[in-house]
């Protein structure tokens, strides 16, 4: 199954890049051009929206962290969307729910985002 | 005992079909619906990692895995050809807790980044360690296997 990145930006500056299908190594590199891509063009706060995402793994896992480690050079912030107990459970067992922002909703991460400023 | 064994160029577009493969036969030898997901993760590691190694030293050699009902268990083992390769350090630990694959000891997100890229973290390795439910990493002549294995009801 192809990897499907879409993304768009709020009027509060923050880009929501939606994922869809699984990230693997075949795949992941489509997701790694978007994070670069977006950086490239000036927006340093991403949220990654993996509520499609069907299957992730170490290859998906390094490009997220790669796009945080890209993001911070800037100041920026890079948060996820995810609410998937398979998903979850990857971050956990390689205990980077402490490196990320993971919000149950696009709306809670906009919440603390405005909290936040 | 059932044996099904599979070999596949070292392509990333494979590791998808190898997971599928791993999957099906798990599910028929036995392995619970719960953990048909940590089984398709952990085996998808094991070849993404050896589809990797094979890039890099031997591209043409294909990846091979053995699947293997028996005793009550299924077992897989990802066999690459790829002699040498260093599998200690943090994610890559021999004979660590098979429970435990955090990385955040390496520090901060550009510390762990780096550590990635130069290779000394393997999150794949960190991944299979806190999921497959027995876990044995050997280094041959020959290349680097991976032996990983669940419970499974005894198929019919």
């Amino acid at each position: 199954m192809d990897l499907k990145v879409n993304d768009y930006t709020t009027d509060d500056g923050l880009t929501v890049i939606t994922v869809e299908g699984e990230i693997d190594v075949y795949t992941a590199p489509k997701l790694r051009e978007k994070l670069i891509d977006l950086v490239n063009k000036g927006k340093f706060h991403l949220l990654v929206d993996m509520e499609k995402v069907e299957f992730l793994d170490s290859t998906g896992l390094g490009v997220l962290v790669g796009g945080l480690k890209r993001v911070r050079a800037h100041d920026g912030s890079l948060e996820l969307v995810c609410t998937q107990e398979r998903i979850l459970k990857i971050f956990r067992i390689t205990g980077l729910t402490k490196v990320f922002g993971i919000h149950t909703s696009i709306a809670e991460a906009e919440e603390k985002r405005k909290g936040a400023k | 005992m059932a044996i099904v064994e599979l070999s596949f160029s070292a392509l990333p577009v494979h590791v998808r079909t190898a997971r599928l493969i791993v999957t099906a036969v798990a599910r028929r030898s036995g392995v619970e619906e719960a953990l048909l997901d940590e089984v398709r993760l952990a085996v998808g590691e094991a070849c993404s990692r050896a589809v990797e190694a094979h890039r890099r030293n031997c591209p043409d050699e294909p990846v091979h895995l053995e699947l293997k009902g028996e005793n009550g268990r299924f077992e897989v083992t990802v066999t690459d050809a790829v002699p040498g390769e260093d599998i200690s350090g943090p994610g890559r630990r021999e004979g660590s807790d098979a429970s435990s694959g955090d990385l955040t000891s390496v520090g901060t997100p550009e510390d762990l980044a780096f550590a990635l890229a130069n290779g000394t973290v393997d999150l794949g390795l960190a991944v299979i360690e806190g999921l497959a439910d027995d876990v044995e990493i050997s280094t041959s002549p020959k290349g680097v296997q991976i032996r990983m294995s669940w419970p499974a009801e005894e198929a019919s």
